[in-house]
Protein backbone atom coordinates (compact mmCIF):
# COMPACT_ATOMS: atom_id res chain seq x y z
CA UNK A 1 0.00 0.00 0.00
CA UNK A 2 2.58 2.64 0.97
CA UNK A 3 4.55 1.30 -1.99
CA UNK A 4 1.75 2.33 -4.37
CA UNK A 5 1.26 6.02 -2.54
CA UNK A 6 4.89 6.25 -3.23
CA UNK A 7 4.76 5.90 -6.75
CA UNK A 8 1.28 8.20 -6.97
CA UNK A 9 3.53 11.06 -5.18
CA UNK A 10 6.07 10.55 -7.72
CA UNK A 11 4.30 10.97 -10.45
CA UNK A 12 2.12 13.59 -9.47
CA UNK A 13 5.47 15.44 -8.57
CA UNK A 14 6.76 15.33 -12.07
CA UNK A 15 3.65 16.36 -13.56
CA UNK A 16 3.99 19.59 -11.82
CA UNK A 17 7.74 19.79 -12.81
CA UNK A 18 6.94 19.18 -15.97
CA UNK A 19 3.53 22.07 -15.80
CA UNK A 20 6.08 24.66 -14.02
CA UNK A 21 8.97 24.35 -16.31
CA UNK A 22 7.14 24.77 -19.62
CA UNK A 23 7.40 27.49 -21.58
CA UNK A 24 4.40 28.02 -24.03
CA UNK A 25 4.49 29.21 -27.51
CA UNK A 26 1.61 30.24 -29.81
CA UNK A 27 1.18 28.23 -32.94
CA UNK A 28 -2.14 29.86 -34.02
CA UNK A 29 -3.48 32.42 -32.87
CA UNK A 30 -7.67 33.30 -32.79
CA UNK A 31 -7.44 34.98 -36.48
CA UNK A 32 -5.22 31.93 -37.59
CA UNK A 33 -7.49 29.71 -36.05
CA UNK A 34 -10.55 30.73 -37.63
CA UNK A 35 -9.02 30.83 -40.94
CA UNK A 36 -8.00 27.73 -40.90
CA UNK A 37 -11.78 25.94 -39.85
CA UNK A 38 -12.76 28.26 -42.57
CA UNK A 39 -10.26 26.48 -45.16
CA UNK A 40 -11.25 23.46 -43.45
CA UNK A 41 -14.75 23.10 -44.40
CA UNK A 42 -14.47 24.44 -47.79
CA UNK A 43 -12.11 21.21 -48.32
CA UNK A 44 -14.76 19.51 -47.30
CA UNK A 45 -17.10 20.96 -48.93
CA UNK A 46 -14.78 19.88 -52.03
CA UNK A 47 -15.43 16.24 -51.57
CA UNK A 48 -18.60 16.01 -49.63
CA UNK A 49 -20.88 18.41 -52.47
CA UNK A 50 -23.74 18.70 -50.17
CA UNK A 51 -22.99 16.40 -47.46
CA UNK A 52 -25.91 14.02 -48.13
CA UNK A 53 -24.44 11.23 -47.42
CA UNK A 54 -21.81 12.19 -45.16
CA UNK A 55 -21.89 12.68 -41.11
CA UNK A 56 -19.07 14.13 -39.00
CA UNK A 57 -18.07 12.27 -35.62
CA UNK A 58 -16.39 13.99 -33.48
CA UNK A 59 -13.81 12.12 -30.77
CA UNK A 60 -13.91 12.65 -27.41
CA UNK A 61 -13.19 14.74 -25.39
CA UNK A 62 -11.24 17.45 -27.36
CA UNK A 63 -12.66 16.38 -30.92
CA UNK A 64 -16.19 17.20 -30.52
CA UNK A 65 -15.04 21.08 -29.76
CA UNK A 66 -13.30 21.47 -33.11
CA UNK A 67 -16.43 19.37 -34.28
CA UNK A 68 -19.03 22.03 -33.06
CA UNK A 69 -16.85 24.76 -34.26
CA UNK A 70 -16.81 23.54 -37.95
CA UNK A 71 -20.35 22.62 -37.89
CA UNK A 72 -20.88 26.41 -37.29
CA UNK A 73 -18.72 27.55 -40.14
CA UNK A 74 -19.76 24.37 -42.46
CA UNK A 75 -24.02 25.37 -42.22
CA UNK A 76 -23.36 28.99 -42.80
CA UNK A 77 -21.59 28.72 -45.68
CA UNK A 78 -24.12 25.34 -46.93
CA UNK A 79 -27.07 26.98 -45.92
CA UNK A 80 -28.27 23.64 -44.39
CA UNK A 81 -27.50 21.49 -41.31
CA UNK A 82 -25.43 18.52 -41.53
CA UNK A 83 -25.63 14.88 -39.32
CA UNK A 84 -23.27 14.71 -36.50
CA UNK A 85 -21.81 13.18 -33.41
CA UNK A 86 -20.12 12.52 -30.90
CA UNK A 87 -18.26 9.51 -30.01
CA UNK A 88 -16.44 8.44 -26.80
CA UNK A 89 -13.42 6.37 -27.10
CA UNK A 90 -12.52 5.03 -23.51
CA UNK A 91 -13.65 1.10 -23.72
CA UNK A 92 -11.64 0.89 -26.69
CA UNK A 93 -8.22 2.45 -25.60
CA UNK A 94 -5.19 -0.09 -25.93
CA UNK A 95 -3.60 1.39 -22.45
CA UNK A 96 -6.51 0.09 -20.06
CA UNK A 97 -4.60 -1.58 -17.12
CA UNK A 98 -1.47 0.32 -18.26
CA UNK A 99 -1.87 3.20 -16.33
CA UNK A 100 -2.38 4.37 -12.53
CA UNK A 101 -6.30 5.10 -13.17
CA UNK A 102 -9.10 3.70 -14.72
CA UNK A 103 -10.14 5.47 -18.29
CA UNK A 104 -13.27 6.95 -17.69
CA UNK A 105 -15.72 7.77 -20.53
CA UNK A 106 -17.50 10.26 -21.63
CA UNK A 107 -20.49 10.38 -23.44
CA UNK A 108 -21.29 8.97 -27.06
CA UNK A 109 -24.09 10.38 -29.16
CA UNK A 110 -24.65 8.84 -32.28
CA UNK A 111 -28.23 8.39 -32.94
CA UNK A 112 -28.09 6.87 -36.81
CA UNK A 113 -26.86 4.12 -38.49
CA UNK A 114 -23.32 5.00 -40.26
CA UNK A 115 -23.83 1.83 -42.50
CA UNK A 116 -22.91 2.84 -46.09
CA UNK A 117 -21.97 6.81 -44.89
CA UNK A 118 -19.57 8.85 -45.45
CA UNK A 119 -17.49 9.38 -42.00
CA UNK A 120 -15.23 12.36 -41.11
CA UNK A 121 -13.71 11.78 -38.26
CA UNK A 122 -12.80 15.31 -36.63
CA UNK A 123 -10.11 15.81 -33.82
CA UNK A 124 -8.17 18.46 -32.58
CA UNK A 125 -4.48 17.07 -32.37
CA UNK A 126 -3.04 13.70 -34.20
CA UNK A 127 0.14 13.04 -32.99
CA UNK A 128 0.73 9.00 -32.31
CA UNK A 129 -2.43 7.71 -33.84
CA UNK A 130 -3.28 5.56 -30.93
CA UNK A 131 -6.36 7.20 -30.18
CA UNK A 132 -7.55 7.48 -34.17
CA UNK A 133 -6.89 3.47 -34.21
CA UNK A 134 -9.94 3.27 -31.26
CA UNK A 135 -11.91 5.28 -32.77
CA UNK A 136 -12.01 3.52 -36.12
CA UNK A 137 -13.07 0.44 -33.58
CA UNK A 138 -15.59 2.15 -31.81
CA UNK A 139 -16.60 3.94 -34.87
CA UNK A 140 -17.59 0.53 -36.37
CA UNK A 141 -19.93 -0.46 -33.67
CA UNK A 142 -22.99 1.62 -35.70
CA UNK A 143 -22.28 -0.20 -38.73
CA UNK A 144 -19.98 -0.56 -41.80
CA UNK A 145 -19.74 3.38 -43.20
CA UNK A 146 -18.27 3.53 -46.94
CA UNK A 147 -15.49 5.52 -46.34
CA UNK A 148 -13.58 7.13 -43.22
CA UNK A 149 -11.87 9.94 -43.53
CA UNK A 150 -9.77 12.05 -41.13
CA UNK A 151 -9.70 15.26 -39.88
CA UNK A 152 -7.61 17.57 -37.65
CA UNK A 153 -6.54 21.09 -36.89
CA UNK A 154 -2.62 19.94 -35.50
CA UNK A 155 -1.07 17.31 -36.86
CA UNK A 156 2.04 16.40 -35.12
CA UNK A 157 3.88 14.78 -37.91
CA UNK A 158 6.97 12.26 -38.07
CA UNK A 159 5.81 10.97 -34.34
CA UNK A 160 3.29 8.07 -35.08
CA UNK A 161 3.15 5.17 -33.64
CA UNK A 162 0.68 3.41 -36.07
CA UNK A 163 0.25 3.40 -39.76
CA UNK A 164 -2.17 6.24 -39.80
CA UNK A 165 -2.71 9.65 -41.73
CA UNK A 166 -5.44 12.72 -41.87
CA UNK A 167 -6.96 13.28 -45.08
CA UNK A 168 -7.87 17.01 -43.67
CA UNK A 169 -5.03 19.07 -41.55
CA UNK A 170 -5.12 22.89 -40.34
CA UNK A 171 -1.10 23.23 -39.77
CA UNK A 172 1.48 20.63 -39.70
CA UNK A 173 4.15 21.06 -37.30
CA UNK A 174 7.10 19.53 -36.33
CA UNK A 175 7.13 18.90 -32.51
CA UNK A 176 9.76 16.43 -29.77
CA UNK A 177 8.36 13.95 -27.95
CA UNK A 178 9.09 15.89 -24.74
CA UNK A 179 6.50 18.76 -26.06
CA UNK A 180 2.76 18.93 -25.79
CA UNK A 181 0.31 20.38 -28.68
CA UNK A 182 -3.16 22.15 -27.06
CA UNK A 183 -5.69 23.40 -29.10
CA UNK A 184 -7.71 25.97 -27.05
CA UNK A 185 -11.57 27.45 -27.42
CA UNK A 186 -12.78 30.77 -26.74
CA UNK A 187 -15.73 28.76 -24.91
CA UNK A 188 -13.22 26.66 -22.63
CA UNK A 189 -10.29 28.66 -21.82
CA UNK A 190 -11.31 31.99 -22.49
CA UNK A 191 -9.50 32.55 -26.28
CA UNK A 192 -9.14 30.56 -29.30
CA UNK A 193 -5.58 29.52 -29.79
CA UNK A 194 -3.00 26.89 -30.50
CA UNK A 195 -0.41 26.31 -28.04
CA UNK A 196 3.02 24.14 -28.10
CA UNK A 197 4.63 23.93 -24.86
CA UNK A 198 8.29 23.30 -24.76
CA UNK A 199 9.79 21.95 -21.91
CA UNK A 200 12.70 24.63 -20.80
CA UNK A 201 15.99 23.22 -20.54
CA UNK A 202 15.28 21.14 -23.96
CA UNK A 203 19.04 20.11 -24.93
CA UNK B 1 -13.07 10.75 -8.38
CA UNK B 2 -12.08 8.52 -10.80
CA UNK B 3 -11.12 5.15 -8.95
CA UNK B 4 -13.28 2.87 -6.55
CA UNK B 5 -12.07 3.08 -3.14
CA UNK B 6 -12.32 -0.93 -2.76
CA UNK B 7 -10.37 -4.09 -4.19
CA UNK B 8 -13.50 -5.89 -4.09
CA UNK B 9 -17.20 -5.56 -4.41
CA UNK B 10 -18.72 -7.54 -1.39
CA UNK B 11 -21.36 -4.99 0.31
CA UNK B 12 -22.09 -1.94 -0.49
CA UNK B 13 -20.91 -1.03 3.48
CA UNK B 14 -17.97 -0.41 2.19
CA UNK B 15 -18.30 2.20 -0.37
CA UNK B 16 -18.48 5.70 -0.32
CA UNK B 17 -21.06 7.94 -2.22
CA UNK B 18 -18.34 8.84 -4.53
CA UNK B 19 -18.01 4.90 -5.25
CA UNK B 20 -21.38 4.89 -6.22
CA UNK B 21 -21.40 7.82 -8.41
CA UNK B 22 -18.45 6.80 -10.55
CA UNK B 23 -20.23 2.97 -10.61
CA UNK B 24 -23.20 5.40 -11.90
CA UNK B 25 -21.52 7.54 -14.19
CA UNK B 26 -19.50 4.69 -15.95
CA UNK B 27 -22.99 2.43 -16.21
CA UNK B 28 -24.60 5.77 -17.92
CA UNK B 29 -21.99 4.78 -20.76
CA UNK B 30 -22.05 1.34 -21.09
CA UNK B 31 -25.93 1.84 -21.14
CA UNK B 32 -25.71 3.45 -24.54
CA UNK B 33 -23.39 0.90 -25.51
CA UNK B 34 -25.48 -2.17 -24.95
CA UNK B 35 -27.99 -0.33 -27.19
CA UNK B 36 -25.50 -0.36 -30.04
CA UNK B 37 -26.29 -2.44 -32.94
CA UNK B 38 -22.71 -4.33 -32.36
CA UNK B 39 -23.30 -4.05 -27.59
CA UNK B 40 -19.90 -5.25 -27.39
CA UNK B 41 -16.49 -3.36 -26.28
CA UNK B 42 -12.63 -4.86 -26.26
CA UNK B 43 -11.67 -3.61 -22.48
CA UNK B 44 -11.32 -6.70 -20.90
CA UNK B 45 -9.75 -8.76 -23.64
CA UNK B 46 -7.22 -9.97 -21.44
CA UNK B 47 -9.38 -10.95 -18.07
CA UNK B 48 -10.51 -14.02 -17.10
CA UNK B 49 -13.91 -14.27 -14.72
CA UNK B 50 -15.32 -17.08 -12.92
CA UNK B 51 -18.59 -16.79 -11.35
CA UNK B 52 -18.91 -19.39 -8.66
CA UNK B 53 -22.40 -19.80 -7.64
CA UNK B 54 -23.56 -22.40 -4.53
CA UNK B 55 -27.13 -20.84 -4.55
CA UNK B 56 -29.52 -20.97 -7.55
CA UNK B 57 -29.81 -18.12 -9.62
CA UNK B 58 -31.42 -16.70 -13.10
CA UNK B 59 -31.00 -13.17 -13.02
CA UNK B 60 -27.91 -12.39 -11.76
CA UNK B 61 -26.40 -15.07 -13.11
CA UNK B 62 -27.12 -14.66 -16.71
CA UNK B 63 -26.80 -10.62 -15.68
CA UNK B 64 -22.99 -10.77 -14.53
CA UNK B 65 -22.48 -13.69 -17.81
CA UNK B 66 -23.84 -11.09 -20.28
CA UNK B 67 -22.10 -7.95 -18.68
CA UNK B 68 -18.36 -9.92 -18.30
CA UNK B 69 -19.27 -11.01 -22.44
CA UNK B 70 -20.27 -7.53 -23.68
CA UNK B 71 -16.78 -6.78 -22.11
CA UNK B 72 -14.86 -9.22 -23.81
CA UNK B 73 -13.44 -10.82 -20.91
CA UNK B 74 -13.34 -14.71 -21.03
CA UNK B 75 -15.79 -16.68 -18.95
CA UNK B 76 -16.02 -19.53 -16.57
CA UNK B 77 -19.30 -21.08 -15.20
CA UNK B 78 -19.04 -22.91 -12.05
CA UNK B 79 -22.43 -24.20 -9.86
CA UNK B 80 -22.04 -26.09 -7.02
CA UNK B 81 -24.81 -28.74 -7.89
CA UNK B 82 -22.52 -31.18 -9.88
CA UNK B 83 -19.20 -30.23 -8.70
CA UNK B 84 -16.78 -31.22 -6.12
CA UNK B 85 -18.21 -29.26 -3.28
CA UNK B 86 -20.28 -31.93 -2.43
CA UNK B 87 -17.58 -34.24 -2.11
CA UNK B 88 -16.12 -32.25 0.57
CA UNK B 89 -14.02 -29.92 -0.22
CA UNK B 90 -13.81 -26.53 1.24
CA UNK B 91 -14.77 -23.03 -0.39
CA UNK B 92 -11.13 -21.79 -0.16
CA UNK B 93 -9.89 -25.32 -1.94
CA UNK B 94 -12.19 -24.97 -4.62
CA UNK B 95 -11.81 -20.81 -5.92
CA UNK B 96 -7.69 -21.75 -5.47
CA UNK B 97 -8.29 -24.44 -7.83
CA UNK B 98 -10.11 -22.23 -10.10
CA UNK B 99 -7.48 -19.40 -9.63
CA UNK B 100 -4.78 -21.89 -10.72
CA UNK B 101 -6.47 -21.86 -14.13
CA UNK B 102 -5.22 -18.06 -14.07
CA UNK B 103 -8.37 -16.62 -13.39
CA UNK B 104 -8.36 -12.72 -12.49
CA UNK B 105 -11.60 -11.92 -11.10
CA UNK B 106 -14.29 -14.30 -9.07
CA UNK B 107 -18.22 -13.57 -9.06
CA UNK B 108 -19.61 -15.36 -6.19
CA UNK B 109 -22.92 -16.30 -4.94
CA UNK B 110 -23.19 -18.07 -1.50
CA UNK B 111 -25.48 -18.93 1.38
CA UNK B 112 -23.63 -18.30 3.87
CA UNK B 113 -23.22 -14.35 4.80
CA UNK B 114 -19.94 -12.94 4.73
CA UNK B 115 -18.68 -15.90 2.56
CA UNK B 116 -17.55 -12.94 0.09
CA UNK B 117 -15.50 -11.28 2.09
CA UNK B 118 -13.96 -13.87 3.43
CA UNK B 119 -12.74 -15.07 0.30
CA UNK B 120 -11.61 -11.41 -1.01
CA UNK B 121 -9.35 -11.81 2.33
CA UNK B 122 -8.40 -15.66 1.11
CA UNK B 123 -6.83 -15.10 -2.83
CA UNK B 124 -5.55 -12.54 -4.89
CA UNK B 125 -7.98 -12.28 -7.65
CA UNK B 126 -10.84 -9.60 -7.37
CA UNK B 127 -13.76 -10.75 -5.48
CA UNK B 128 -17.31 -9.32 -6.41
CA UNK B 129 -20.19 -10.79 -4.22
CA UNK B 130 -23.49 -12.16 -6.10
CA UNK B 131 -24.97 -12.29 -2.99
CA UNK B 132 -24.18 -14.16 0.25
CA UNK B 133 -26.57 -15.77 2.27
CA UNK B 134 -29.11 -12.76 3.92
CA UNK B 135 -26.21 -10.39 4.18
CA UNK B 136 -25.77 -8.16 1.43
CA UNK B 137 -26.29 -8.28 -2.86
CA UNK B 138 -24.23 -5.03 -3.86
CA UNK B 139 -25.10 -4.91 -7.72
CA UNK B 140 -28.87 -5.58 -6.92
CA UNK B 141 -28.62 -2.31 -5.17
CA UNK B 142 -26.71 -0.46 -7.11
CA UNK B 143 -29.02 -1.15 -10.18
CA UNK B 144 -31.97 -0.50 -8.03
CA UNK B 145 -30.46 3.19 -7.26
CA UNK B 146 -29.36 3.61 -10.86
CA UNK B 147 -32.94 2.61 -12.02
CA UNK B 148 -34.81 4.67 -9.44
CA UNK B 149 -32.36 7.62 -10.44
CA UNK B 150 -33.40 7.36 -13.99
CA UNK B 151 -36.92 7.57 -13.37
CA UNK B 152 -37.50 10.34 -11.00
CA UNK B 153 -34.18 11.98 -11.69
CA UNK B 154 -32.28 11.59 -8.83
CA UNK B 155 -31.71 9.34 -5.67
CA UNK B 156 -31.41 12.03 -2.80
CA UNK B 157 -34.66 13.31 -0.94
CA UNK B 158 -36.54 10.72 -2.66
CA UNK B 159 -38.41 8.09 -0.06
CA UNK B 160 -38.52 4.64 -0.78
CA UNK B 161 -40.64 1.65 1.09
CA UNK B 162 -39.13 -1.73 1.12
CA UNK B 163 -42.36 -4.03 1.52
CA UNK B 164 -41.99 -7.76 2.65
CA UNK B 165 -39.56 -10.73 4.02
CA UNK B 166 -36.43 -7.93 5.32
CA UNK B 167 -35.36 -10.43 7.66
CA UNK B 168 -33.90 -13.11 5.17
CA UNK B 169 -33.29 -10.33 2.55
CA UNK B 170 -29.78 -9.40 1.46
CA UNK B 171 -31.51 -7.12 -0.84
CA UNK B 172 -33.21 -4.85 1.75
CA UNK B 173 -30.03 -4.60 3.72
CA UNK B 174 -27.70 -3.89 0.35
CA UNK B 175 -30.68 -1.33 -0.62
CA UNK B 176 -30.87 0.44 2.83
CA UNK B 177 -26.93 0.78 3.10
CA UNK B 178 -27.33 2.49 -0.91
CA UNK B 179 -30.31 4.46 -0.74
CA UNK B 180 -29.22 6.42 2.63
CA UNK B 181 -25.52 7.03 1.05
CA UNK B 182 -27.19 8.60 -1.61
CA UNK B 183 -29.35 10.28 0.65
CA UNK B 184 -32.90 8.50 0.11
CA UNK B 185 -35.37 8.36 3.34
CA UNK B 186 -35.72 4.67 3.63
CA UNK B 187 -38.97 2.67 5.10
CA UNK B 188 -39.24 -0.77 6.00
CA UNK B 189 -42.81 -2.48 6.02
CA UNK B 190 -43.93 -6.19 6.71
CA UNK B 191 -45.37 -8.12 9.11
CA UNK B 192 -43.59 -7.95 12.77
CA UNK B 193 -42.33 -11.39 12.71
CA UNK B 194 -40.27 -10.74 9.36
CA UNK B 195 -38.84 -6.99 10.56
CA UNK B 196 -35.68 -7.83 12.31
CA UNK B 197 -35.16 -5.97 15.72
CA UNK B 198 -33.55 -3.11 16.12
CA UNK B 199 -33.41 -2.15 12.60
CA UNK B 200 -34.45 1.42 13.36
CA UNK B 201 -30.34 1.29 14.41
CA UNK B 202 -29.57 1.38 10.37
CA UNK B 203 -32.02 4.80 10.53
CA UNK B 204 -34.87 3.38 8.71
CA UNK B 205 -38.75 3.88 9.93
CA UNK B 206 -40.48 1.25 10.56
CA UNK B 207 -44.20 0.44 9.31
CA UNK B 208 -46.77 -2.36 9.62
CA UNK B 209 -48.99 -0.97 7.61
CA UNK B 210 -49.13 -1.59 3.49
CA UNK B 211 -51.45 1.45 2.71
CA UNK B 212 -49.54 4.17 5.20
CA UNK B 213 -46.15 2.80 4.08
CA UNK B 214 -46.98 3.65 0.12
CA UNK B 215 -48.93 6.77 1.17
CA UNK B 216 -45.11 7.96 2.44
CA UNK B 217 -43.36 6.76 -0.26
CA UNK B 218 -41.85 7.80 -4.41
CA UNK B 219 -40.70 4.35 -4.71
CA UNK B 220 -42.10 1.10 -3.32
CA UNK B 221 -39.63 -1.82 -3.88
CA UNK B 222 -41.78 -5.34 -3.22
CA UNK B 223 -39.91 -8.64 -1.89
CA UNK B 224 -40.64 -12.12 -2.06
CA UNK B 225 -41.21 -14.25 0.14
CA UNK B 226 -37.79 -16.09 1.23
CA UNK B 227 -39.40 -19.76 1.92
CA UNK B 228 -36.57 -21.69 1.26
CA UNK B 229 -34.81 -19.39 3.93
CA UNK B 230 -37.26 -19.44 6.28
CA UNK B 231 -37.19 -22.38 9.36
CA UNK B 232 -40.25 -21.54 11.05
CA UNK B 233 -43.42 -20.19 10.39
CA UNK B 234 -43.39 -16.38 10.38
CA UNK B 235 -47.09 -15.84 9.13
CA UNK B 236 -50.48 -17.95 8.97
CA UNK B 237 -50.74 -18.34 5.14
CA UNK B 238 -49.56 -16.80 2.00
CA UNK B 239 -53.21 -15.86 1.78
CA UNK B 240 -53.14 -13.86 4.95
CA UNK B 241 -49.64 -12.28 4.09
CA UNK B 242 -51.15 -11.33 0.62
CA UNK B 243 -54.02 -9.73 1.87
CA UNK B 244 -52.20 -7.71 4.28
CA UNK B 245 -49.25 -6.74 2.13
CA UNK B 246 -49.74 -8.06 -0.94
CA UNK B 247 -49.88 -4.58 -3.90
CA UNK B 248 -52.52 -4.74 -6.27
CA UNK B 249 -53.91 -2.35 -8.67
CA UNK B 250 -56.72 -1.46 -6.51
CA UNK B 251 -54.67 0.39 -3.65
CA UNK B 252 -52.20 1.88 -5.99
CA UNK B 253 -55.43 3.38 -8.18
CA UNK B 254 -56.42 4.54 -4.74
CA UNK B 255 -53.21 6.34 -3.16
CA UNK B 256 -53.10 9.97 -3.48
CA UNK B 257 -49.93 10.38 -5.85
CA UNK B 258 -48.35 7.86 -8.32
CA UNK B 259 -45.40 5.55 -6.88
CA UNK B 260 -43.19 3.88 -8.78
CA UNK B 261 -43.40 0.16 -8.14
CA UNK B 262 -40.18 -1.90 -8.63
CA UNK B 263 -39.28 -5.77 -7.43
CA UNK B 264 -36.09 -7.52 -7.90
CA UNK B 265 -37.46 -10.77 -9.18
CA UNK B 266 -38.30 -13.31 -8.72
CA UNK B 267 -41.49 -12.52 -8.57
CA UNK B 268 -44.43 -14.43 -7.04
CA UNK B 269 -47.67 -13.14 -9.23
CA UNK B 270 -50.20 -13.15 -6.80
CA UNK B 271 -48.75 -13.18 -3.79
CA UNK B 272 -46.18 -9.85 -2.95
CA UNK B 273 -47.78 -8.21 -6.25
CA UNK B 274 -50.59 -8.90 -9.18
CA UNK B 275 -49.82 -9.10 -12.11
CA UNK B 276 -51.80 -6.04 -13.06
CA UNK B 277 -49.25 -4.00 -11.14
CA UNK B 278 -46.08 -6.06 -12.15
CA UNK B 279 -47.09 -5.08 -15.95
CA UNK B 280 -48.76 -1.19 -14.82
CA UNK B 281 -46.43 1.60 -16.30
CA UNK B 282 -45.76 2.26 -13.10
CA UNK B 283 -44.02 -0.85 -12.44
CA UNK B 284 -40.15 -0.47 -13.53
CA UNK B 285 -39.18 -3.94 -13.48
CA UNK B 286 -37.77 -4.58 -17.03
CA UNK B 287 -35.64 -1.62 -16.29
CA UNK B 288 -34.24 -2.55 -13.38
CA UNK B 289 -33.27 -6.14 -15.53
CA UNK B 290 -31.65 -3.91 -18.12
CA UNK B 291 -30.01 -1.62 -16.21
CA UNK B 292 -28.38 -4.81 -14.18
CA UNK B 293 -26.54 -5.25 -17.05
CA UNK B 294 -24.84 -1.97 -17.38
CA UNK B 295 -24.58 -1.63 -13.87
CA UNK B 296 -22.18 -5.19 -13.22
CA UNK B 297 -20.53 -4.04 -16.53
CA UNK B 298 -19.11 -0.90 -14.86
CA UNK B 299 -17.98 -2.36 -11.61
CA UNK B 300 -16.21 -5.22 -13.14
CA UNK B 301 -14.86 -2.61 -15.17
CA UNK B 302 -13.79 -0.41 -12.50
CA UNK B 303 -12.36 -3.59 -10.25
CA UNK B 304 -10.45 -4.76 -13.85
CA UNK B 305 -8.62 -1.49 -14.04
CA UNK B 306 -7.06 -2.22 -10.35
CA UNK B 307 -5.71 -6.01 -11.24
CA UNK B 308 -1.66 -5.70 -11.67
CA UNK B 309 -0.46 -6.68 -14.86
Amino acid sequence: MSCSFAKITHVFLNQKTIFVAMEKQVILNAQHLELTLKRLAHELIESHNDFKDTVLVGLQPRGVHVLSRLKDVLEEILGHSVVCGNLDITFYRDDFRRRERPLIPSVTNIDFSLENKKVVLIDDVLYTGRTIRSGLDALLTFGRPAKVELLVVIDRRFRRDLPIQADYIGKTVDTLISERVSVEWKGLEGEDKVLLFTKENNG
Amino acid sequence: MDNLSVDHLTGIKDLTKEDIELIFRTADSFKEVINRPIKKVPSLRDITIANVFFENSTRTRLSFELAQKRLSADVVNFSAAGSSVKKGETLVDTVNNILSMKVDMVVMRHPNPGAALFLSKKIKAKVVNAGDGTHEHPTQALLDAFSIREKLGEVAGKKVVIVGDILHSRVALSNIYCLQKLGAEVMVCGPTTLIPKYIQELGVKVSHNLIEALEWCDVANMLRIQLERQDIKYFPSLREYSMQFGLNKEILNNLSKEIVVMHPGPINRGVEITSDVADSKQSIILNQVENGVAIRMAVIYLLAAKIER
